[in-house]
């Protein structure tokens, strides 16, 4: 696996991380890091330093972390709404809806999926959304 | 296109659906030539899971015909004739890399019912509910196969239909059991189930060098298929007392691996329990760990017990006492295929693999309902039916 050098993660964790507050594992207060684990090195997961589109319109609304994963997993990538509570502005809080961590641990899936596989999987339509063709 | 439905507990009928399509660059499109029932099905097919919606198609073991392949894809062109591994996966992620297949993180289109059961999601299964995957099932004219590179195998041209269908699924599963379980030369292997992946399971153990294998049952005509096919001594559980005959046979240690390869159990003679009749709930096939109980009591000091059966909730009176003062080794996987079908592909073209026998009742797609009634009833020596959409 093809690993970043640590003066290029330092100037991407500087980049990326402007509105980092504490490290997950030192956070007293609601609003927990979701957390998930890319098999990919840092560069890739945000390649220049940007957000990755599924997090894309949460910029703003959410904070970000990551940090390589022990044992040559790839990188953790953590989120949580800013300020670490569950209420959230405008559209952010629209998209949430009533459940932020579930929302922000089905994106950061979809944040891993793109980078692990190049694509997000999607479900079959149901047959319901479809009409069948007779044959 | 038509496709076997399910409607409601116990109730399955061939309707017409919408045709599938490509949804994602790394999807094909495959033409179903085999299509197998499985022991999985069966809690499906009597309303256990809360998540299955009427409409929903069942099926996750079968073989077909490339007819369409998605931007992405590069081993598999239109016209190949391949099968496809039953577990849906990425092959990128950490946990295919370590060939743990069937707990892919990107296996899955919806994961949040398996997040809530099981505490992480788990790789995909066609014919399974949307809410644990997302992926319509094999009983079907068509189906559609996501990461196609990874999931789908062409099969070699020697080896029929009718053989390699298994490769999808019972195969895998069945060495999946031995080769976890750690088989080695010279040991004695007990294997509890006489189905399909029992029966597979016995011939892998022997094919990595076992120098006993012993097959459980309480169905006559599952004993003689697994004592013609596989080579295996049997035991029918309802004649005999099994950890006496066991002890005797591995010299009063114990076999060295135990195998539970039951799928989902019918009861065995077992009367119902006070809340099997409280809830009526023993009308289908139960969640029980009878044979597990007994592989645990029966394994000798130090072995390994491997859980192949379709257990997808909770199980009570399990011999965790036993598990650690006789110092075992407990494993259990859905089957990983994608890390054993080319070898097992192989094997069958070099005939040491032989899996048509299964297939005890070949039927058109539209008697799919009476073949389900069959196989779970385990009525007429069904082991397997096997649909044949085209036919």
């Amino acid at each position: 696996m093809v690993r970043m050098g640590r003066q290029a993660l330092a100037a991407l964790r500087t980049l990326v991380v402007p509105r980092r507050r504490s490290r997950p594992d030192a956070d007293p207060r609601p609003g927990r890091w979701q957390v998930v684990t890319v098999d990919r090195p840092a560069a890739e997961v945000l390649p220049g330093g940007r957000w990755p589109e599924p997090l894309r319109p949460l910029d703003g609304a959410v904070e970000l972390w990551l940090r390589p994963a022990p044992g040559g997993r790839g990188t953790e990538l953590a989120a949580r709404p800013l300020g670490g509570v569950a209420t959230l502005p405008g559209m952010a809080a629209h998209l949430v809806g009533d459940d932020p961590g579930l929302f922000l641990r089905d994106t950061l899936r979809r944040v891993k999926q793109l980078v692990e596989t190049g694509e997000v999987l999607r479900a079959d339509r149901s047959p319901m959304d479809r009409p069948a063709v007779p044959g | 296109m038509r496709a076997l439905c399910w409607e409601g507990a116990n109730s399955l009928a061939v309707r017409q659906v919408p045709d599938p399509e490509l949804r994602n660059a790394h999807d094909m499109i495959v033409r179903v030539r085999r299509s197998a029932t499985c022991g999985a099905d069966l809690p499906l097919l009597a309303g256990r899971s809360p998540f299955l919606a009427a409409g929903d198609v069942l099926g996750h073991e079968f073989l077909g015909e490339v007819t369409e392949v998605g931007p992405q894809v590069r081993r598999h062109r239109v016209g190949d004739r391949v099968v496809v591994c039953a577990a849906v996966a990425c092959g990128s992620c950490w946990y295919c890399r370590q060939g743990l297949y069937s707990c892919c993180d990107n296996g899955g289109a919806s994961t949040a019912a398996a997040e809530a059961a099981w505490g992480q999601p788990t790789g995909g299964c066609y014919g399974h509910p949307r809410a644990t995957g997302g992926f319509a099932g094999s009983h079907a004219e068509y189906v559609r196969v996501p990461y196609a590179d990874v999931g789908a195998f062409t099969v070699p041209e020697t080896v029929s239909d009718d053989r390699a269908v298994f490769a999808s699924d019972a195969a895998p599963a069945g060495w999946m059991g031995a080769e976890l379980g750690e088989v080695g030369p010279g040991d004695v292997v007990a294997v509890w189930g006489a189905g399909a992946v029992g029966q597979l399971t016995a011939q892998a153990a022997t094919l990595l060098g076992a120098d006993r294998v012993i097959v459980i049952d309480r169905h006559p005509d599952r004993l003689r298929m697994a004592e013609a096919h596989t080579g295996a001594e049997t035991l029918n559980f309802e004649l005999t007392d099994v950890p006496a005959e066991l002890r005797e046979r591995s010299g009063g240690r114990g076999p060295d691996v135990c195998v539970e390869a039951v799928g989902a159990a019918d009861g065995g003679g077992r009367p119902a329990s006070l809340a099997e009749r409280f809830t009526g709930r023993r009308d289908g096939p139960v969640e029980d760990p009878l044979a597990v109980r007994e592989a645990v009591h029966a394994c000798r000091k130090g072995g390994t017990v491997f859980v192949s059966g379709t257990f997808t909730g909770f199980v009570d009176t399990f011999p965790l006492g036993a598990v650690m003062n006789k110092g075992l080794t407990l494993r259990s996987a859905r089957q990983h295929g994608q890390r054993w079908i080319p070898m097992l592909l192989d094997r069958m073209a070099r005939d040491e693999l032989r899996t048509e026998h299964l297939a005890t009742h070949r039927l058109p797609l539209d008697q799919g309902p009476a073949g389900y009634a069959l196989f779970r009833d385990r009525a007429d020596g069904c082991v397997r039916a096997v649909f044949t959409p085209e036919g």
